[in-house]
């Protein structure tokens, strides 16, 4: 453990990375607290440009309502159906996959033509559907959004758990007659887990760029404020007013961003191939 | 018989005279906005916003409207009232033709009752009053009423009641005419050409019927799908007319600031759209009538009107529009009012039950107009949950009553008795069906003020008679009304006397002019 963070704080993007994450964990946690006020509520006049009064700093959208309030809430919504709708992919995602790799044959075939299934739908249009069919709301965002995520992590888990499962280690356990399960999760998970959590990292970008893109199309939940919302909201009034959709939208960029390069630092510190050079 | 004749021409020559001071140009063509692609162009069988729009211009009605409503003569150059308010004459205006040249006559009026009471519902409705029509010569057709009926003069604008040629839809199956597909009227422009996707193409009528009129040469329909598009279409001079609703309302103040660029809301005096919120009576805490006088002080319409139409439009003060007939302010106001909203659902005993909010999916102005009201609502105390829903979706929720409070508004065509009573009459509760009762307020005074109302004369006597039924309505709140919508027309200044009607746009292009 002590090593891995040596080779994470090595890594410049991950250090990047990580401070901007923390930053953006901690205005979703805290920010709220500083901000009493809903971010609906209409608090000055329309359409007032950034920068012009303190009690506003980065102006009013078209019904007058705050756009840094709506950033702050924005990041607690954003962050947390990113981070969910991981989670729940990963759910789905280790468990197949482990099985399809460990037992082979049948069940890995049954198992990988269900996830191709799930692969050969553009993933998009298929969070789209299931949103639209289920009506928006925060839980059908996340399960959509972890509908379309999981094949990956189950495919490559799959991969890991096929050449993990020849090792002499593996076959020893076997051999000692644990259960398949205990082996499973006890000798091949943990040595399969440093490209999951590198694939995970990147799922939870990916996912807030869903969320965005899901409520810039309208299909957010009407009751929460997200940054792709004020981008959907203010994209229509851009000319007049650029701030309403900038802001957000450099928002999403940056715990974008800030998510992949953690994703490289983890890459970096958990491949030990890489790290063995850098030594 | 005719007692009280109506010098038609008279009124029309009132109404024109202004536009006199300016001396019409004849020749150019104009480029309109049509949104969104009208399903065809027959107006006898298809009636959507855009097929009255462009076909206003080809088929006529007997009468047009003032912008204060009153019957002014079209197909019909003269009409009278018998003294029992049962008998309307109609003189039909000679020398009129249709496009292909044969002339139009009684036996056409005639033809198109037929045709209309099966294709088109509302005249069904307005036609359903009628006894007999009987036409004694070629240019006199007579309607006898089964009982006085006061808004009759009101059902006969091309949209309602649209003259369709005789001689060639009769023995044909209408509905696969092949003249469906290019539609012959007498109006002032002919059909020419239609590029599905593209544009439609309409051509002056040389031979209509009002000497010197249409001053264009050609009128083009373009078709442009996507709203900020259209715009663009606007600043780069493609087209020169965006009718109401064609752009976002945002886009309103940027495009009217644009050089020599002309708005006006008038032209929707005779639809006079209402926007206002069903309130479901049935169950919950809106079935207390103090919740629903709370949520009409809760609201801040004026921030509405202001913010998200721009200052369009006017806040309503009951279940009649301003601009349609007997109506009156004399009702209990609602002023916008946090404190006594406050109070009243304290009184009500409401304690934060969840409501639920149905927005009207019609695009973005109906979406921030639905967070602002949700937001009115909790800053008094209420729970609002809002639902998000497509148009389909929605109107299956309003029709199956699966709602607490949802967005709509509705055409109230002139008079009370066409387009108020039908929401507010017990009768009217019919559960799979949008536009009537959805409310389910049921108020057997109510109920006999609009059958009465209908069918009193005279005049002073509906207006006491719906005085009254305004003011029952706004104690009960049996509904939430918002605002009088306008919906702006923007064109550029050189396109004179576009809207010269209660009907706007819809009726047609026949006054309109360039100045070059």
């Amino acid at each position: 453990m002590k090593q891995f963070w040596k080779s994470m704080l090595k890594s410049p993007s991950g250090v990047i990375g990580l401070i901007i994450l923390l930053f953006a964990i901690s205005v979703a946690v805290f920010g709220p607290m500083l901000f009493p006020n809903s971010p609906w509520r209409m608090v000055q006049r329309p359409f007032l440009p950034p920068f012009t009064l303190g009690a506003v700093p980065l102006g009013t959208d078209a019904l007058g309502r705050d756009v840094f309030a709506g950033m702050i809430f924005g990041a607690r919504v954003s962050l947390l159906v990113g981070l969910v709708s991981t989670l729940v992919a990963l759910l789905v995602g280790v468990p197949i996959g482990a099985m399809a790799g460990y037992f082979g044959g049948k069940v890995d075939d049954a198992l990988m033509r269900f996830t191709e299934f799930f692969q050969t739908i553009p993933s998009f249009a298929l969070a789209i559907v299931l949103v639209a069919i289920l009506q928006p709301s925060i839980y059908s965002i996340v399960a959509s959004i972890a509908v379309v995520s999981w094949p990956p992590v189950a495919r490559l888990v799959r991969g890991e758990v096929l050449s993990l499962r020849t090792r002499e280690y593996v076959q020893a356990a076997v051999v000692t007659g644990q259960s398949n399960s205990w082996i499973i999760l006890r000798e091949i998970l943990p040595n399969a887990l440093s490209p999951v959590i590198v694939l995970a990292s990147l799922m939870v970008a990916t996912a807030i760029l869903l969320e965005s893109s899901l409520a810039f199309l309208g299909l957010g939940d009407p009751n929460l404020i997200s940054w792709g919302y004020m981008v959907g909201a203010g994209r229509t009034v851009i000319r007049q007013a650029w701030w309403i959709t900038v802001f957000p939208g450099v928002a999403i960029l940056i715990s974008v961003l800030g998510l992949n390069l953690i994703g490289e630092g983890l890459n970096d510190a958990l491949n030990p191939r890489l790290s063995r050079e850098g030594r | 018989m005719p007692k009280r004749v109506l010098l038609g021409l008279l009124l029309a020559c009132g109404l024109t005279a202004p536009a006199l001071a300016q001396e019409p140009k004849t020749g150019g063509v104009i480029n309109a906005v049509i949104q969104p692609e009208p399903p065809g162009l027959m107006l006898a069988q298809v009636q959507n916003g855009p097929v009255q729009m462009v076909s206003g211009n080809i088929f006529e009605g007997l009468l047009r409207y003032s912008p204060k409503l009153e019957p002014l003569p079209e197909l019909a150059e003269s009409w009278s009232v018998s003294e029992d308010a049962k008998t309307y004459t109609f003189k039909l205006k000679k020398g009129v033709t249709w496009h292909d040249g044969k002339p139009f006559t009684a036996a056409d009026v005639l033809f198109s009752m037929e045709m209309l009471k099966q294709t088109h519902a509302r005249a069904r409705t307005n036609l359903a009053q009628v006894d007999k029509i009987e036409t004694p010569d070629d240019y006199t057709v007579v309607f006898t009423l089964k009982q006085p009926f006061g808004p009759f003069l009101g059902i006969f604008e091309v949209g309602s009641m649209p003259m369709v040629p005789k001689h060639l839809y009769e023995g044909t199956d209408w509905k696969t005419n092949p003249y469906n597909n290019a539609p012959v009227g007498t109006g002032p422009f002919m059909f020419k050409e239609w590029q599905k996707g593209s544009f439609i193409r309409l051509v002056k009528n040389p031979n209509y019927h009002e000497k010197g009129k249409p001053y264009l040469d050609e009128i083009y329909w373009q078709i442009i799908p996507d709203a900020a598009a259209r715009s663009v279409a606007y600043e780069t001079g493609k087209v020169d007319v965006l009718p109401g609703g064609s752009v976002e309302n945002f886009d309103v103040p940027r495009l009217s600031k644009l050089k020599d660029t002309c708005v006006t809301g008038a032209g929707w005096e005779f639809f006079s759209p209402l926007a206002w919120l069903w309130l479901n009576n049935r169950q919950g805490p809106l079935a207390d009538k103090r919740v629903r006088q709370a949520i009409m002080y809760a609201i801040d319409r004026d921030f509405a009107k202001d913010v998200i139409w721009n200052g369009l439009g006017k806040v309503a003060t009951g279940p009649s529009s301003s601009a349609i007939k007997y109506y009156t302010d004399d009702v209990k106001k609602y002023p916008y009012d946090p404190a006594k909203a406050k109070a009243l659902l304290k009184e009500a005993g409401y304690k934060g039950e969840k409501i639920r909010l149905l927005p009207l999916a019609y695009g973005e102005t109906w979406q921030r107009w639905g967070e602002a009201v949700k937001q009115n609502l909790q800053d008094v105390g209420m729970t609002i949950e809002t639902i998000a829903t497509d148009v389909a979706g929605g109107n299956q929720k309003i029709a199956d009553w699966d709602y607490d409070i949802a967005f709509t508004y509705l055409y109230q065509y002139g008079d009370p008795a066409l387009g108020v009573g039908r929401n507010y009459i017990s009768s009217n509760i019919a559960k799979g069906q949008v536009f009537n009762n959805v409310e389910g307020y049921s108020n057997p005074e109510i109920d006999k003020l609009f059958a009465d109302g209908a069918t009193a004369t005279p005049d002073s006597k509906r207006k006491e008679i719906y005085d009254k039924a305004q003011k029952i309505l706004v104690e009960d709140v049996p509904v939430a009304w918002m605002l009088e919508l306008q919906f702006p027309t923007i064109t550029r200044c050189k396109v004179k006397n576009l809207i010269t009607t209660g009907i706007g746009v819809n009726d047609g292009f026949k006054d309109a002019w360039l100045d070059k």
